[in-house]
């Protein structure tokens, strides 16, 4: 049989399989809350810092689930911890803690801890 | 055939009521129809064109007034039910003009509220003047009449979805599964009311599981232009021209959205009735986490309660459509009947 092109350029794919998801794993541990999360994007719409950078919790959350965690590293730095992405959620995740502890992964991460 | 001693009280005049009403009384029962307002006719009374078929909702409305114009059927309008007490094998219902009505079963169809649209602050109802609910807009086209607040046209007219609904912050976490359709339907209707009208529906999932839902979203798109934004609006606030601005993300570019609008139509979900919920507590219904009456049994028990005799009818259990709810109340009268003629202990 010929080549039906499963093949997907290398930097096109989320590769999940050999994608690192640990840091993902760390935040369902301490805020299980970040599993229910259904990408409405409610908390980036209310997000100061992402009206003027390019900044989407939404994004990132759905970026850490998929092991992209090198998109996720610069840009996490960026939230100033208001907390008004948590007082919208509809699903009630705790959007705020859920950045304190990617924070936290990516630290532990550099300590080859988590 | 039973004998027609066999009473039964139905509470709520709504679809699910009078549909119930109108078959127990066919089937020999005596019947007592209670409802709280002046008439009869429950939601339905206030839309304009259902879907999925689009017809007037008075045609409805007739055929329910029909089913409860029988011989066996007394309604008592104004009139609240204060409490239900089980007796010897039967029911004393007791009414806010102070009544004790005797019957052998009851059953429950109080159906649903609307959620209160000022309770979701951050959307601005009853703050801004040209926010306003899908129940209101449903009035509007019955006048023929979409108006801004200052009498203009609007042109450019936002819908958001999941008002009250799958929102942990409002204490709802359920889907009232019927908003998505009613936000599309009304895009249409807006378009047919207003030809150059642009019409935007801001949403977290298109829910369109219903029969012809689907068809009616691609219609919407095909025949209308309708557009569909995905995100959830997170907050409304009005400029100095008197537009609305809205804010959200568009999730599927990854940025942030803002759009200026002439109004704004909130899809307001449904609730437990605050009836149904004054009934659960004074006489012993189980109500479950949607605050909604709990069935018996989610797959061959819908209709029963934890009572023995009283059943449930329509959407006082969950939201239901009104093909549902009709269906819903016909089978409540199958295990009225069944009750009646087999189970009564």
């Amino acid at each position: 049989m010929g080549n039906f092109g499963f093949a997907i350029l290398k930097e096109r794919h989320i590769d999940y399989d050999a994608n690192d998801k640990s840091v993902a794993e760390y935040i369902y541990d301490h805020e299980p809350s970040f599993r229910v999360c259904i990408e409405c994007g409610c908390c980036s719409a209310t997000c100061t810092t992402g009206l003027f950078t390019k900044f989407s919790l939404r994004e990132l959350n759905i970026l850490i689930k998929r092991g992209e965690n090198e998109q996720v590293r610069d840009n996490i730095v960026k939230c100033m911890l208001c907390g008004k992405c948590t007082l919208v959620c509809p699903r009630g995740v705790n959007t705020r803690n859920v950045i304190m502890l990617a924070r936290e992964a990516f630290q532990k991460n550099l300590k080859n801890a988590v | 055939m039973l004998n027609m001693d066999e009473k039964v009280v139905v509470v709520g005049g709504g679809a699910a009521g009078m549909e119930a009403a109108g078959q127990l009384a066919k089937a020999g029962c005596r019947v007592t129809l209670i409802e709280k307002e002046s008439i009869t006719g429950g939601h339905v009374k206030e839309w304009y064109h259902l879907f999925p078929d689009r017809r007037d909702s008075s045609e409805v409305i007739n055929y329910l007034e029909d089913q409860i114009l029988h011989k066996n059927i007394t309604v008592r309008k104004d009139t609240m039910v204060e409490g239900v007490e089980r007796m010897k094998g039967s029911f004393v219902v007791r009414t806010s003009g102070g009544d004790e009505i005797r019957s052998d079963a009851v059953v429950v169809a109080t159906g649903f509220d609307l959620f209160r649209s000022e309770r979701k602050e951050e959307y601005g109802y009853g703050i801004y003047d040209n926010v306003i609910t899908s129940a209101e807009l449903e009035l509007m086209f019955r006048k023929n009449e979409i108006r801004r607040h200052n009498g203009e046209i609007p042109e450019k007219i936002g819908i958001v979805h999941c008002v009250g609904s799958r929102d942990e912050k409002v204490g709802n976490l359920y889907c009232s599964k019927l908003c998505c359709v009613t936000a599309v339907k009304q895009a249409m209707e807006i378009k047919k009311h207003i030809e150059n009208a642009r019409v935007f529906c801001f949403y977290m999932d298109m829910r369109m599981g219903g029969a012809l839902y689907e068809e009616l979203y691609r219609e919407s798109q095909e025949q209308y232009s309708i557009n569909f934004i995905r995100g959830k609006v997170s907050e409304v606030s009005e400029n100095i021209d008197n537009k609305l601005i809205v804010k959200v993300e568009d999730t599927l570019a990854g940025r942030p959205l803002k759009m200026e609008l002439d109004m704004l139509v909130l899809m307001a979900g449904m609730e437990m009735s605050e009836g149904g919920a004054r009934i659960a507590r004074v006489s012993g219904l189980s109500t479950g986490v949607n605050r909604f009456f709990s069935p018996a049994d989610h797959h061959f028990g819908s209709n029963r309660s934890n009572i023995e005799g009283i059943f449930y009818a329509g959407a006082c259990t969950a939201p239901l459509n009104i093909t549902e709810t009709i269906s819903h109340a016909r089978s409540a009268v199958a295990d009225v009947m069944d009750y009646l003629k087999n189970g009564k202990s």
